[in-house]
């Protein structure tokens, strides 16, 4: 187990929030940039929020050379994640598979596969017969919306969602990182456009750099800065089943009907809702959202029609006008914000922190996360990822 | 779910209705004037409080009219539903449950921790 210690009085770096991304970068800190006098300090319990909260789902088949780089860095991490923490993440490349159900799907997806190729993705097109064959329990006719054919990543996959954040605790406070849990942060003090630390439950911390990783609370913590991020936070909403015997074992999305699913290896059909259509911190969401969901997983898999659902959650997740993340520095000196994932972060968890990482220790961006600046959004050079972004938002 | 007052029809599911975002906000006048930076704080940026919240909905699946309301994000109560020709209620009116920005409600957030 990784120590809870006392805040000290300052630190270089202080990560706010102990979600993946936030202990993902602490790691990184100190393992690849030789900082170690860091602390991550969370407001409940680590990975408790959409760490723990997602559908684990990893792929990295996104449209635009920016994102595909981003996504698949973190894709190769995980590839090796297990090994690196010595800590099982329970990283399964069982596949990713995008439903199309409309000629326009057909068209937006194969045109999506061509960009992941030449960005050396292993994305291709399968049609009806050949999703037969790996879902077999799909019913892909006799649907108002019929299964004309999907895109598939075979190396895509899920992983263990808690093994993330417990690994990286694991391995970052051995080399001396403070973690602090139940540790609310109220506000990041500033003087001069440089910042001096943060205020928390447990008193006033020092810090050169900050760096917030806070997902749907990022946006109110920035302006307690003077910083105003273009964020929207929203509930986002998943579900499991009963555990059954295997049935299915690859992960199936479809944007067009709003289903997504796979059975984790306890045998829990996992299920991904959509957000609700208005801002909101409560981690619930409307029922509505639920029923839209679970309507289309019986009419695409009969045979679920008569399954019992264990639990049902929400999480606030943070939404970026382009649907990408924004991992950049700001106006204010040691200010750092990794941020915007929305609905799809999980997967970049590596990735991202890998990247971030880079960014606070050099007080500039890795070549990766370049263009995933705040800068975007008054030069206009968007990552209009809407597309690639599984969930409606 | 949550239960919206539609002014001119009464109370719905919320499902009826769609959200249009931040209520508000005010086209710059003269946009020909304005640089990169403030265009874009005008099409991208809007409020996300937790708390407080000045907000725009259309009742779609019923009278199709706009209103404004003022909700609380942090516990989805909503604190005043008023027509778009009515003035803009003042915050003060309002009071938030919240004790830091960040922080979770008495009741209400979902997250069980600070309910006990």
């Amino acid at each position: 187990m990784w120590e809870s210690p006392e805040p000290k009085k300052g630190y270089d770096v202080i990560i706010v929030g102990g979600g993946g991304h936030g202990l993902g970068t602490a790691y990184y800190l100190a393992k690849e940039h030789g900082i170690k006098n860091i602390a991550v300090i969370e407001k409940g319990w680590l990975g408790g929020g959409n760490t723990g909260r997602n559908t684990t789902i990893i792929r990295s088949n996104y449209l635009w050379n920016e994102s595909a780089n981003l996504y698949d860095h973190s894709v190769k991490l995980w590839e090796n994640l297990s090994e690196e923490l010595n800590f099982n993440m329970m990283f399964s490349q069982r596949g990713v598979m995008n439903l199309a159900h409309n000629e326009h799907d057909i068209k937006e997806m194969k045109r999506r596969i061509s960009a992941n190729r030449l960005n050396g993705l292993d994305t291709q097109w399968v049609d009806t017969k050949q999703i037969k064959e790996l879902v077999p329990i799909m019913n892909t006719e006799n649907l108002r919306y019929p299964v004309l054919g999907a895109a598939f990543q075979p190396r895509g996959g899920v992983a263990r969602h808690d093994a993330v954040a417990w690994g990286y605790a694991l391995r970052s406070n051995e080399m001396g990182v403070d973690i602090i849990q139940n540790c609310e942060v109220k506000d990041i003090k500033t003087d001069n456009h440089k910042v001096e630390g943060v205020n928390t439950s447990k008193g006033f911390i020092r810090a050169n750099k900050v760096a917030v990783v806070a997902s749907g609370h990022t946006s109110v913590l920035a302006q307690t800065a003077g910083v105003r991020l273009p964020l929207q936070s929203r509930p986002l909403q998943a579900l499991v089943s009963e555990p059954i015997k295997p049935v299915i074992n690859t992960v199936v999305m479809s944007n067009a009907v709003h289903a997504y699913v796979s059975q984790s290896d306890k045998g829990e059909l996992v299920i991904g809702a959509g957000t609700d259509g208005y801002n909101s911190f409560t981690q619930r969401g409307g029922y509505d959202v639920i029923e839209e969901t679970v309507r289309a997983i019986v009419e695409l898999y009969p045979i679920f029609g008569k399954m019992k659902m264990l639990r049902q959650w929400g999480g606030i997740v943070d939404i970026c006008p382009d649907a990408s993340p924004i991992i950049s520095k700001c106006e204010v000196k040691g200010l750092y914000f990794n941020c915007g994932w929305g609905t799809g972060g999980f997967k970049a968890t590596p990735g991202s922190a890998n990247v971030f990482a880079h960014t606070v220790a050099k007080d500039e961006p890795h070549k990766i996360n370049e263009a995933f600046n705040l800068e975007r959004f008054s030069n206009g050079r968007l990552i209009d990822e809407h597309g690639a972004a599984a969930v409606a938002h | 779910m949550i239960l919206i007052n539609c002014p001119y029809c009464g109370e719905r599911e919320q499902s009826e209705f769609t959200n249009g975002g931040e209520a508000h906000v005010i086209r710059p006048k003269d946009p020909d004037t304005l640089n990169d930076k403030d265009w874009g704080q005008y099409v991208f940026y809007r409020s996300n409080p937790k708390g407080i919240f000045y907000e725009r909905w259309v009742h779609s699946h019923g009278c199709r009219k706009w209103f404004n309301a003022v909700r609380d994000t942090s516990t989805d109560t909503i604190l005043k539903i008023y027509k778009l020709t009515d003035n803009k209620p003042d915050i003060s009116e309002f009071q938030s449950s919240l004790k830091s920005p960040s922080g979770e409600p008495a009741v209400g957030s979902g997250n069980f921790a600070v309910k006990k």
